[in-house]
């Protein structure tokens, strides 16, 4: 057991202490905060006025066309060939051209609208143009049907559902599909993402005492098993500080870097990427992010991180094992590629199905995949949001814990033998006869 | 006293036999030769003993009890393919695989001193090992294995890599060891250091032991009558016509090598000799190992 102890603080040390180690603990908090400020940044960064000429043959848009932050529509009412040659000598940045229609032949609008550019236009630039035409012919329209554009927007409704979970018991639990998704797929993720992380950091430190011959002389004093768990347990132990570490440079850098770089008073909030309109529209209402804690709370947030902690583990000791056989049983990086194929297709099989599992988190492939503890660890993470059964947790759990003896019996007898073996062209039936081989 | 005994052990791999029925034992303060071509079965009979790997039929008894892990921390182990981390400090490594053997942080820190200090390589110990030379690693790897002092120590071609200086050095090692009452298995290829260092022989042929014994006593019994005689003119001619029990093996200018092939006695030889020339040395051929290890294995 002392020995085992010792096996682990070498892993740990000696890998804790490298450059590389200290560079990437560093450098990926900055990456990561620098992939999060980006889009705010870019979206303070872009103030190049443009100017937008308009072709209005028909008179009816100039006043739908107001001019937006840094671009500046201007109308021109002249003949569009005389415009489109002006406009090639211009520095403008687009031409709208919108020919002659009346109120009986809008509908002809729909594609006949044409937009001349110097270059390839943005999606928002295009969004912003055919918008403000939609909304003119709109409201004709509306008005050709005897309603008002007012009319319409008072009898508009904006429903937000409150899911309640009704428990077997009678209890009721409020329930929030966004937040349970992101938290199942951030949860799978980050199993799968330290799974072939730090595996094939076991894989590699396994061929480095294979081919650099210090495996016999270690294994004369201790058991190729405890080595094999000290690696993968040393390097697990490795991968909590990286990301502990991860953790909280990321929340500090970003927290620095927000007060920083972007000025409280400017921030506007509907400023922000469309995608983040939900979160937006939560922070105006000023109980949104309280709704969030309350809803995370609900969801019984010990409970989800503590099985987030045993599938963490339990998913990368089972694989662990498995990248040190693989370890064993080569001489060099190149000839891992056929050995890690078995390993890899279920993991990626995991992620992927994980996306359709979300759909539908009581589907029997849901079912199938969060008990087969080769899919269990990142397949059950998504779906723990979603209160499966606990029994079927407590199933999956214990098939975890016995594929986890299973693979390490295993990857053992594969390892035990292969660390002695050199130069040798390993197939799949030579492992089978290590595995049967007493 | 015996600190080894190896009891008709047998192994085998799924396509081959690596030994079959092997015994030997090796006494205190013994240095004990395991000889035989390459894939005899040395090296699986050495894990066997060091327990890498358990044997499928047959025991081996330390100081007279079963093999077991108590006894991992009496035995040291030099294998033929060795190597140490390459990016792992000299000082750190010895310490770590030092404690894997059994002994604490300061018992390893205080033996590690002396060592280096006896091989002059105290400066090294902040190196890494990727930054030592092939021969420096090697007497690091002398160092860790004879480190804990263990009772028996099992040297696999310890000389390779060596430099005829530093070869030198780990032989003069070897032979305190053995002074000190440790015993020693030694397996190699290079037959002039067996006759130098070794006590006591086992050959390990196409997994079997073809032959075991005292070294002396092995040579004494692979004499073949044959006797070295110097002559002082160069009129040999006589030698071309010997009695019939007596064959002349070669002749050169001053020197013939004869081979008594009846039990008739060397003194008749001699007196035959010195009758018919002017005899000046006269001595009886002593087999080399080398010989012995070759007629052995041709003959089996």
């Amino acid at each position: 057991m002392n020995k085992i102890i010792l096996i682990i603080k070498r892993e740990y040390l000696s890998r804790v202490r490298k450059k590389s180690f200290i560079v990437m603990t560093i450098l990926g908090p900055i990456l990561m905060a620098g992939l999060m400020m980006t889009p705010l940044l870019m979206d303070t960064s872009d103030t190049e006025e443009r100017e937008i000429w308009v072709c209005d043959e028909s008179n009816m848009f100039r006043s739908q066309f107001e001019d937006v932050n840094d671009t500046h529509f201007e109308f021109i009412d002249q003949n569009i060939e005389l415009i489109k040659e002006a406009f090639n000598d211009s520095e403008a940045f687009a031409l709208v051209h919108i020919p002659k229609v009346d109120t009986a032949t809008i509908d002809l609008l729909e594609s006949s609208v044409k937009v001349y550019a110097h270059k390839p236009m943005s999606f928002s630039h295009q969004e912003l143009i055919s918008k403000n035409i939609e909304r003119v012919v709109e409201s004709i329209k509306l008005k050709q049907e005897g309603l008002t554009r007012e009319l319409i927007e008072r009898t508009r409704s904006d429903v937000e559902l409150n899911t309640i979970i009704l428990g077997e018991s009678g209890s009721e639990k409020s329930g929030s599909t966004e937040i349970a998704m992101g938290l199942s797929m951030a949860g799978g993720f980050l199993i799968y993402f330290f799974i072939f992380l730090y595996g094939a950091m076991v894989m590699r430190g396994v061929m480095e005492e294979k081919t650099s011959r210090i495996v016999e002389i270690i294994i004369s004093s201790v058991k190729p098993f405890q080595l094999m768990m000290g690696k993968i347990i040393g390097i697990a132990m490795v991968g909590f500080t990286q990301f502990a570490l991860w953790i909280i440079l990321t929340f500090v850098i970003s927290t620095v870097a927000t007060t920083l770089l972007i000025d409280p008073t400017d921030v506007n909030i509907s400023d922000l990427a469309q995608g983040s309109e939900l979160i937006s529209h939560e922070l105006q209402n000023e109980s949104g992010l309280g709704l969030i804690f309350n809803q995370l709370e609900e969801m019984n947030i010990t409970f989800i991180l503590l099985m987030f902690l045993f599938y963490f583990v339990g998913g990368y000791l089972m694989y662990g094992s498995l990248f040190a056989a693989v370890g064993a049983a080569v001489d060099s990086e190149t000839d891992t590629q056929q050995f890690m194929m078995p390993i890899t297709i279920p993991l990626i099989f995991s992620v992927i199905a994980l996306q359709t599992i979300l759909e539908n988190p009581d589907s029997s492939l849901a079912f199938w995949c969060s008990i087969i503890p080769f899919t269990s660890p990142i397949v059950m993470m998504g779906r723990l949001p979603f209160d499966p059964p606990m029994w079927e947790i407590a199933l999956s759990m214990v098939l975890l814990i016995i594929g986890f003896i299973f693979t390490s019996w295993i990857a053992g007898r594969i390892y035990r033998v292969g660390i002695l073996m050199h130069g040798q062209k390993v197939s799949y039936k030579t492992l089978w006869k290590w595995i049967r081989q007493s | 006293m015996k600190v080894l005994e190896v009891q008709s052990i047998s192994k085998s791999y799924s396509n081959h036999i690596a030994l079959d029925k092997v015994s030997l034992s090796v006494t205190e303060g013994q240095i004990f030769g395991l000889l035989g071509p390459n894939g005899a079965g040395k090296t699986s009979l050495i894990r066997i003993i060091n327990q890498i790997t358990m044997p499928d039929d047959g025991a081996v008894l330390f100081n007279g009890a079963k093999l077991c892990a108590d006894h991992i921390r009496h035995i040291g182990y030099l294998p033929e393919e060795r190597g140490l981390y390459k990016k792992m400090k000299v000082g750190e490594q010895a310490l770590y695989l030092a404690q894997l053997k059994g002994l604490s942080e300061n018992e390893a820190k205080a033996a590690l001193r002396v060592w280096f200090e006896k091989f002059g390589i105290t400066q090294w110990w902040d190196k890494k090992v990727e930054e030592l030379s092939k021969g420096m690693a090697q007497k690091v790897q002398f160092i860790t294995t004879v480190l804990h002092k263990p009772k028996l120590l099992i040297f696999d071609e310890p000389f390779s890599g060596f430099d005829p200086i530093n070869a030198n050095i780990i032989k003069d090692e070897i032979l305190q060891l053995k002074e000190q009452g440790t015993s020693i298995i030694f397996s190699t290829h290079r037959m002039e250091s067996v006759e130098e260092l070794c006590d006591h022989i086992a050959l390990i042929h196409q997994s079997r032991k073809i032959l075991d014994g005292p070294i002396d006593e092995i040579k004494e019994k692979y004499k073949q009558q044959i006797y070295k005689v110097d002559f002082s003119s160069t009129n040999l001619d006589f030698l071309n016509s010997l009695p019939e029990h007596l064959k002349l093996i070669t002749k050169n200018k001053h020197q013939a090598e004869i081979q008594i092939q009846n039990q008739s006695p060397a003194s008749d030889l001699i007196r035959l000799l010195i009758d018919q020339s002017d005899l000046k040395a006269f001595e009886e051929k002593i087999p080399t190992m080398n010989e012995i290890f070759i007629r052995t294995v041709q003959e089996n």
